[in-house]
């Protein structure tokens, strides 16, 4: 700018964006963040925005949330209502639930966002359930990012925490049955529960703080958390590249897809407002969680179909899938065991969930980083191991709606519940092993036509009498997504440096076989060009 | 222009079938205005003609399982004693005469005439004293509705829904949606414990009280819910499945949408 005085006037007529992103950039170095952010290519595939749906949601929440903030009073002391919906005048509640009931009723806009911070959130932990499904069976987990899953985990739970906290604070009906239920899962701990729920629920259950302190966590420990968990995971993507899927060009050191600056920004800021408005219009046109009809909370009542939002559902399934008598006295202590099994159960299964990239990487015993996403049929024991997963969480999942599946199929609750029980138990079994196999039948028709073609149905008569069916060849790009995986094979047993064969050697060699021992090794090179000299 | 070009003197090509549906309206309308009008004052409690009325529709429809005289038999308990709220409710709701066997007798539609109704349940009425048909006053509403409200989370919720949407009970047995109800109906449920569901005699809940009740359930269904469509007021399990299929399944298609441009 020391020259614009030299300047002749004519040719520096500049626009107004031009000099204002000099000013700025003089003043905050943007240029040099631009350069290195705005060049970053981000692949395209549908499933890739998952994790923003999510994220998306989140500021939605986040957005509302504070809305209601600034109305909503976590006091549990004594109030009768006397706002204006009717079939509640007078009667005695929380503070807590009036000034949701004032949300939903006195203030102007308030239902609305209500319904849109509820909305927001069941989407938010489905978007991640989602997310989490696609990064699972595509092996993007794998090295670098196994840290990363660790990291997006962590953020499932603290969401799942988040959910519960806040279907707890309007103190109806609903949220402290669902209260009712935590206490009694803690009670169920031998030797420490009930001091736990004592100090939990400051007292004996309900007491008069548990909405304060759900309150304090919801919105300021929770929140905080997510938030700093959130910039770590997407920094991480950003650090580590998106995977991508194979393809021509698509390499392990680098990234195919539209630049951030302009493109992908504008994609995804345009997605965000969608996103907003899915939720808005759904907030608009359907009622969620309407605590005037649930009424206070009142220890004695319970409805009739009383469910927790449905990421709580697989928890709440579990216990209703524990077969009755489970439960007995013994050293004059009461032993619940039909709390501590779905307990135990759960906590191993989200442990294994967690810990599925290391122990994946230790029996194929790979130290190699993987930015190519994989096509779930090529990783036939990940894909069948995860269809097994789903299953054993959708057993559970639906066992938390028995009563609503067997009033709406004409069932009976116990014919639900025992079919359930055998669907979780026995269901995962079965889904792997379909699973497998339907993998490994894809993965055979992938080989078939990268050896042979597609089949085009012509019949030609060749001038010896011969009839064949030209088969239709497939063109390069094509055939590099169905060559271009890894294949595995079973490690071998051999001795370490001082000539042992460990034990957990041996676990891992039998592991090993039982990942890659039925595989179809991609079509190679040489098979592909004897495939071609011997038909024409 | 044009519209002066139409005038042809023809009448208009769907003159005939508003005319017809006029006609229908008013003749329908004259039927259903003299017909209710009629039924209101036909039926005398009282009377011998009454009962003889019901006794000839009782042996003809009710009989094979309840017995001749209604002292009930291995496949139908005795009606002496029900009195005629049960009947109002049983046979006024469809439940009986039974459509089959099963762990509950299940809601079908309604095969007598509401003067039918009345003289079959005075005829029962008249073998031995049970709870009555009740009066307008105390089935229509007007009361407290936040008391009755209160009321019904306590007694009723449970297996019926805090919205009354019904719910499961064991065995195949379910507590009815209460969405459609009839005031009078309600009524003689909770005094005469049809099927699985409690008697609440007048000890327990008081006639004031239970006229509470009707008049929340009558609020619930008169208003539609101010957040929106309720998904059947079913809870969680309907929200959840909601925000799967249609929420997430709108985003996921306009995801595969925004990245399809660019393949």
């Amino acid at each position: 700018m020391s020259t614009a005085s030299t300047r002749s006037p004519a040719p520096v007529k500049r626009s107004f964006t031009a000099e204002a992103s000099e000013y700025l950039n003089d003043r905050t170095g943007l240029a040099v963040a631009i350069k290195g952010l705005g060049r970053k290519a981000f692949p395209d595939h549908w499933s890739f925005l998952l994790g923003e749906v999510a994220l998306f949601s989140f500021v939605v929440i986040l957005v509302s949330g504070t809305f209601l903030t600034f109305f909503f009073q976590a006091s549990m002391a004594e109030v009768h209502y006397d706002g204006s919906y009717v079939p509640l005048k007078g009667v005695e509640m929380s503070v807590a639930m009036a000034s949701t009931l004032d949300i939903s009723f006195d203030i102007r806009g308030g239902l609305f966002v209500r319904q849109m911070h509820h909305w927001a959130a069941l989407l938010f932990i489905a978007a991640i359930g989602l997310h989490m499904l696609r990064v699972f069976f595509t092996g993007a987990f794998r090295k670098p990012r196994e840290i990363n899953w660790v990291f997006g985990f962590t953020l499932f739970v603290l969401a799942l925490a988040e959910g519960f906290t806040g279907y707890s604070l309007p103190d109806d009906l609903l949220s402290g049955n669902g209260l009712r239920i935590i206490d009694g899962l803690v009670k169920g701990i031998p030797l420490i529960g009930t001091w736990t729920s004592f100090l939990l629920f400051g007292g004996e259950f309900p007491g008069n703080v548990i909405v304060g302190r759900l309150y304090t966590l919801h919105i300021l420990l929770l929140p905080a958390l997510l938030v700093l968990l959130i910039a770590i995971h997407v920094g991480y993507v950003f650090i580590h590249k998106h995977t991508q899927f194979a393809g021509p060009g698509r390499e392990p050191t680098n990234s195919v897809g539209p630049p951030i600056l302009p493109i992908y920004a504008a994609k995804a800021g345009g997605f965000m407002f969608i996103i907003w408005g899915v939720i808005s219009l759904i907030a608009a046109l359907f009622t969620i969680n309407p605590i005037w009809n649930y009424g206070p909370y009142d220890p004695s009542p319970v409805s009739a179909g009383t469910q927790p939002d449905w990421y709580i559902g697989f928890a709440d399934g579990a216990l209703r899938l524990i077969p009755p008598g489970w439960e007995f006295v013994w050293l004059d202590r009461t032993w619940s065991f039909n709390i501590l099994v779905p307990l135990v159960v759960i906590g191993i299964f989200l442990l294994l969930v967690v810990a599925y990239p290391f122990i994946e990487a230790w029996i194929k015993g790979d130290t190699r980083e993987h930015h190519i996403a994989d096509r779930p049929r090529n990783a036939a024991t990940r894909t069948a191991i995860g269809a097994a997963g789903v299953t054993f969480y959708a057993g559970l999942w639906a066992a938390a709606s028995s009563d609503i599946l067997a009033t709406h199929f004409s069932l009976t609750m116990e014919g639900v519940i025992h079919a359930l029980q055998a669907a979780t138990v026995l269901g995962p079994f079965i889904a792997y092993f379909i699973t497998k196999r339907v993998c490994i039948a894809l993965q055979k028709k992938d080989r078939e036509i990268v050896l042979h073609g597609y089949e085009s149905g012509r019949i030609v008569k060749l001038p010896g009498g011969e009839f064949i069916e030209v088969h239709q060849p497939l063109d390069e790009y094509d055939r590099w997504r169905l060559v271009s995986h890894e294949s595995y094979q079973p490690l071998m047993l051999r001795p370490n440096a001082r000539g042992k064969i460990t034990v957990g050697q041996r676990v891992r060699a039998s592991l090993s076989r039982w990942f890659f021992e039925d595989r179809i090794a991609p079509v190679t090179r040489g098979e592909l060009e004897a495939s071609h000299t011997s038909h024409h | 222009m044009t519209r002066t070009k139409r005038r042809t003197g023809r009448r208009h090509p769907l003159a005939a079938a508003a005319l017809l549906a006029l006609g229908l309206v008013f003749t329908g309308g004259a039927y259903a205005a003299l017909s209710t009008g009629t039924a209101q004052a036909e039926v005398d409690p009282n009377s011998q003609q009454t009962i003889e009325q019901g006794k000839k529709l009782f042996q003809a429809n009710c009989a094979t399982c309840h017995g001749l005289d209604a002292q009930g038999t291995n496949i139908g308990p005795t009606l002496i004693g029900v009195g005629a709220a049960s009947v109002d409710f049983q046979v006024g709701t469809g439940r009986m005469p039974m459509q089959m066997q099963g762990p509950q007798a299940q809601q079908k539609p309604v095969q007598f005439t509401d003067d039918q109704v009345k003289q079959l349940a005075y005829f029962i009425a008249s073998l031995g004293p049970g709870p009555e048909i009740p009066d307008d006053h105390l089935a229509s509403g007007g009361g407290d509705a936040a008391n009755g409200a209160e009321l019904f989370r306590i007694n009723c919720a449970m297996c019926h829904n805090v919205a009354g949407a019904g719910g499961a009970l064991t065995e195949g047995k379910f507590a009815p949606s209460l969405a459609n109800t009839s005031g009078v109906h309600i009524y003689e449920a909770m005094v005469t414990g049809p099927q699985n569901m409690p008697v609440f005699n007048d000890l327990n809940i008081s006639p004031e009280d239970k006229r509470d009740v009707i008049t929340y359930l009558k609020y619930v269904q008169d208003n539609r819910s101010p957040g929106g469509f309720e998904l059947g007021s079913l809870g969680p399990v309907a929200e959840g499945l909601f925000i799967w299929i249609f929420g997430l399944g709108a985003i996921v298609a306009i995801t595969v949408w925004i990245t399809a441009k660019s393949n």
